[in-house]
């Protein structure tokens, strides 16, 4: 019921007040009743649910979220090449033959 | 030129690295709390992610999640389920709902059994299926059996203005939308001293994504200010899921009861101003609401305000509805679900008796259902 699915924006019907949105390459329509009137523009993400568009996705909140896990990614790599240096350091087999 | 593909608002979100990432820093917050925490994640989609990705096995042993009533067909009370059998059973009614809403047993059946007598039953898409519906069957009454928390309520809303500025005199509304801040704090307010032991204690919400991105996180403010219970409101995403826990698990830490917003990319604290306007118009809060399982929630749910009666078919069709109450299925015990009392696996009846294509109990009826969630993914921890 409450699952929506981030959509593109395609197309815009002023007369119909509806608009073409794709979701993965399948294109349906949706109402724009919820949103103010110019809001929304073709290349927009929405959010899609029971055949309205319920609002615009904030593309750089998304990008800003994306960008801070590749961070967390980055910070754990580290971590783990540091973690494999001391344990190669404090190797005991390091003296055997 | 955007640097955002769509593809980036799925994978982004679901990327298995960075899941183990969050689990990682997650499981170093957890280990200098040093207590267990019980966290509700109060709407169903989030059940739904928490199931489906096992991020219960990837979460430290002392947090614990409570599966919440956000789950609109779950708390369906069997008398509205009854009215809308009624309804759909009258010869010139064409009933239309959304979702699961067919399946849900009432005291004559399902929706779906009202089918099956002939009875003109409908599932659709979108609530505005109904503009097509009455136009090709103008000799008919079509009720549209509204449900939903504040998500759906503005679509009911949009569909109720069409109808009126079109002039359209066959669509009827049996409203049954309810409020997600009300039932928080019936949840809260309803526990004893009894039941406030470790195991039943609500330490954190996880906010729901879609409700929020209609009403605004402004909604949970009651819960930070005056309960001091932290509340992060979180996308339906595995990602977002783990980044709103490790939130909280900092907001432990730091002995902090803020409310955050996770999902920033679609919420902010004020919502969606236009689709709030557009309840407010249509819409006024009924005192009590009966929830299944739950009971009279007060101030939970929405009725037309009393200028749209004419398109109210609780109105229109008073003479012919039930009003008697209820009680729930003796065996089931979703209601105690539903409260965050009980897992689905402690019922005698859950995967025997109960299951997904025979549900005793409304829990296993809708996919969002905590119950249907652990049958389908078999995540019986």
């Amino acid at each position: 019921m409450c699952l929506s699915i981030p959509s593109k924006v395609v197309k815009i019907d002023p007369e119909l007040n509806i608009a073409t949105v794709d979701t993965m390459g399948v294109q349906r329509t949706a109402g724009l009743d919820l949103m103010e009137e110019g809001s929304v523009k073709i290349g927009d993400y929405v959010l899609l649910h029971i055949g309205f568009i319920m609002n615009k996705i904030d593309e750089e909140d998304a990008l800003e979220s994306l960008r801070v896990y590749q961070e967390i990614l980055e910070k754990l790599d580290e971590e783990e090449r540091r973690v494999l240096v001391l344990e190669d350091d404090n190797c005991v087999n390091r003296e055997a033959p | 030129m955007s640097s955002l593909e769509l593809k980036d608002l799925y994978d982004g979100f679901r990327d298995p690295d960075v899941i183990k990432g969050y689990q990682k820093l997650i499981a170093a917050e957890a280990k200098k709390l040093d207590r267990n925490v019980n966290i509700m994640e109060v709407c169903g989609g989030h059940t739904h992610t928490i199931m489906k990705y096992g991020l219960t096995q990837l979460l430290p042993e002392n947090i614990n999640f409570i599966h919440g009533p956000g789950c609109p067909v779950c708390i369906m009370p069997k008398e509205r389920v009854d009215h809308a059998y009624v309804l759909a059973m009258q010869p010139d009614v064409i009933l239309l709902t959304l979702g699961d809403m067919i399946k849900v047993p009432g005291s004559h059946g399902s929706l779906q059994d009202a089918r099956a007598k002939g009875a003109d039953v409908r599932y659709v898409y979108s609530p505005m299926d109904a503009l097509k519906i009455a136009e090709e069957n103008s000799d008919k009454k079509i009720v549209f059996f509204a449900i939903g928390f504040e998500t759906t309520t503005p679509m009911t809303a949009a569909l109720l203005d069409v109808v009126i500025k079109r002039g359209i005199n066959n669509i009827f509304f049996h409203i049954n939308h309810v409020t997600v801040p009300e039932v928080m704090k019936e949840l809260i307010d309803s526990r004893d001293e009894h039941v406030n032991s470790y195991d039943h204690r609500i330490d954190a919400f996880i906010g729901p994504s879609h409700v929020s991105v209609i009403s605004g996180s402004k909604i949970y403010e009651l819960f930070s200010i005056e309960y001091h219970i932290p509340v992060v409101v979180a996308g339906f995403e595995p990602v977002d899921v783990m980044e709103a826990i490790y939130m909280m698990m900092k907001q432990f830490n730091e002995g902090r009861s803020d409310l955050e917003i996770q999902y920033k990319r679609l919420v902010t604290p004020e919502g969606n101003l236009k689709a709030q306007a557009l309840i407010e118009h249509y819409f006024e809060k009924v005192s009590l609401f009966k929830w299944r399982g739950m009971g009279n929630v007060p101030n939970s749910g929405l009725k037309l305000r009393d200028e749209f009666a004419a398109y109210d078919a609780e109105v229109l069709f008073e003479n012919i509805l039930p009003y008697d109450e209820i009680d729930d299925h003796k065996l089931c015990i979703c209601g105690d679900i539903l409260r965050g009392f009980a897992k689905p696996q402690e019922c005698s009846v859950f995967g025997t008796a109960c299951k997904p294509s025979s549900p005793l109990g409304s829990c296993m009826v809708s996919s969002e259902g905590a119950c249907a969630a652990y049958y389908k993914y078999g995540n019986l921890i």
